[in-house]
């Protein structure tokens, strides 16, 4: 049975293929401005962190993202406060933050559930989405989303010259943290379908891609949101047709998406630069 | 007359140590005032805390008789190049938009109005032709005009720009300090912190001269004097010159 006929066969892909849409709209969208804003790293930092929020959800019985936004806000807030008050640097202190935490995640879940379960949520287990996990996942969506309409300006402003929304009276240390809130939402959306391991790859490959490929903010973040989509269902196709992780699967569709624009985007790819360089060099030399 | 800006005993730390001390300064409206000084003078630390932007230890500044929060959106600052992203997704009229965003509030995107006034401001500074273009696309001189015009896109009554000349060619600088005098004859007020003594006479009705504390304020001319810059440039307790009022 093809993948196409398996779509309509199967509730489980339908739900998985609902799901990495999803999750590929708003890593995508998210990323964008992970990326504008130098925090590639903190993005990766606080994904990991999520995982000590996500195993005391569990224990608590409560939903996943609530813990999963304590934590990550929590890692994000000592990250800050280890490199203001001692000589180390960010980038020290984010390494020795979400290490930590990560390794926190990783006693208590293997502490109080099996191996089998850290797996899952180390990479993701797509095949496995539940009808609760996709709904949660569509309302995280929609949060996300709904927040950059409405705060489109804002986010591009303190993005941008931060100096400037800052003098005129935004909060930019509130929209700073909102980011982080919003980043730790998304990861915990992205549990099922690529794990935490690689979700950075999802917030930073396809904005990157986008990047490359465009000099406006608003075309990047519908780009990027469809670079996602595209990475995440090619990526099921491929784990569902060979069998192979889909979380991995789908990472590495959007790195061959992202070379492709590397090598031939219209006005940043390297062989439309290189060739402008090099007839420049040949009318110089005449 | 109020003035448009009125600076009273001004002091600011900066990683521990004094930057500016007791400073005052009174700024009439439709002046085009230079902030000169040695490196390290304290020139945008003084910028930025008049405007908030860094704390002071204290001191108080007003513009127009009022708070610099209820004069916030009236106020426009040119930053520094080496503060922007040069790479980033913007075109040049999107960045001159941005201009509108402080006096439309919380949701509510530019319409077809800022626009047309964005379009009006990009007209005034000449970079109209390059609309479309991506801002790390231009050179220097047209990147410091087009967030001249953000600033004017602005409405702003007092503007702050930051070392607008670095990295500016000569011809750019002309033209840019030909618009700062127009702007000022229409009764804007503006402050420009600048690196180049040269032309600073030329340039500036008024010259406000910093080393960590006011050395001297007036009118370009009566500043600009041979005995207030060596205060304000050499360090009267460097030990080098000691040693050389010793050998002399």
């Amino acid at each position: 049975m093809n993948f196409l006929e398996a779509i309509f066969y199967y509730d489980f892909l339908q739900k998985a293929l609902l799901t990495s849409a999803m999750v590929g709209i708003i890593c995508g969208m998210i990323g964008c401005f992970i990326i504008l804003r130098g925090m590639a790293l903190m993005g990766d930092a606080i994904s990991h962190a999520v995982l000590p929020g996500v195993a005391i959800s569990y224990l608590l019985g409560i939903p996943f993202f609530i813990g999963a936004v304590v934590s990550g806000v929590v890692t994000a807030v000592a990250i800050g406060f280890i490199s203001q008050n001692s000589r180390i640097k960010q980038d020290i202190s984010i390494g020795i933050m979400f290490t930590s935490a990560f390794a926190f995640g990783i006693l208590l879940i293997t502490g109080m559930k099996s191996s089998t379960d850290l797996y899952h949520i180390l990479f993701g287990n797509v095949l496995a989405v539940r009808t609760a996990d996709m709904w949660a996942t569509l309302g995280i969506g929609f949060v996300v989303f709904l927040s950059i309409v409405l705060f489109y300006k804002e986010l591009l402003v303190s993005s941008f010259d931060k100096t400037m929304a800052q003098a005129y009276g935004l909060p930019v240390q509130w929209i700073h943290y909102i980011l982080l809130v919003l980043l730790t939402m998304v990861t915990v959306a992205s549990l099922q379908t690529v794990g935490i391991i690689l979700v950075v790859a999802m917030l930073i490959t396809p904005a990157a891609t986008a990047y490359l490929l465009t000099d406006r903010l608003w075309v990047m973040l519908y780009a990027s949101a469809l670079l996602g989509v595209i990475s995440s269902v090619a990526g099921l196709y491929i784990s569902f047709t060979y069998n192979l992780a889909s979380g991995a699967a789908i990472v590495l569709v959007s790195t061959l998406l992202f070379l492709l624009a590397f090598f031939l985007a219209p006005k940043q790819g390297l062989i439309w630069r290189r060739m402008r360089t090099y007839a420049n060099t040949e009318k110089g030399e005449i | 007359m109020i003035p448009a800006i009125q600076v009273s005993e001004l002091s600011v730390s900066y990683h521990g140590q004094k930057a500016i001390q007791r400073a005052d300064l009174i700024v009439e409206k439709g002046k085009l005032v230079g902030i000169i000084g040695p490196n390290g003078a304290g020139k945008s630390t003084f910028v930025k805390a008049m405007l908030s932007l860094i704390s002071r230890d204290g001191g108080t500044v007003r513009f127009q008789g009022k708070s610099f929060k209820e004069m916030r959106t009236s106020i426009a600052y040119v930053p520094q190049r080496n503060e922007i992203d040069w790479d980033f997704p913007i075109t040049v009229f999107d960045t001159v938009l941005i201009g509108t965003y402080p006096t439309l509030g919380f949701f509510k995107n530019p319409g077809k109005k800022e626009k047309e006034w964005a379009r009006v401001c990009l007209k005034k500074v000449g970079m109209e032709p390059f609309s479309k273009k991506q801002i790390g696309e231009l050179s220097g001189g047209q990147q410091q005009r087009v967030f001249l015009a953000r600033a004017l896109a602005q409405k702003a009554e007092i503007l702050f720009l930051d070392e607008p000349f670095a990295g500016v060619d000569v011809a750019s600088e002309a033209a840019m300090i030909a618009l700062l005098k127009e702007l000022a004859a229409d009764g804007k007020t503006i402050l420009v912190v600048h690196h180049d003594l040269s032309k600073a006479t030329e340039y500036f009705d008024q010259l406000l001269l910093l080393n960590k504390k006011v050395i001297g304020f007036g009118d370009a001319e009566t500043v600009f004097k041979r005995e207030l810059l060596r205060q304000a440039y050499v360090h009267p307790l460097s030990f080098l010159d000691q040693k050389e009022m010793a050998d002399a």
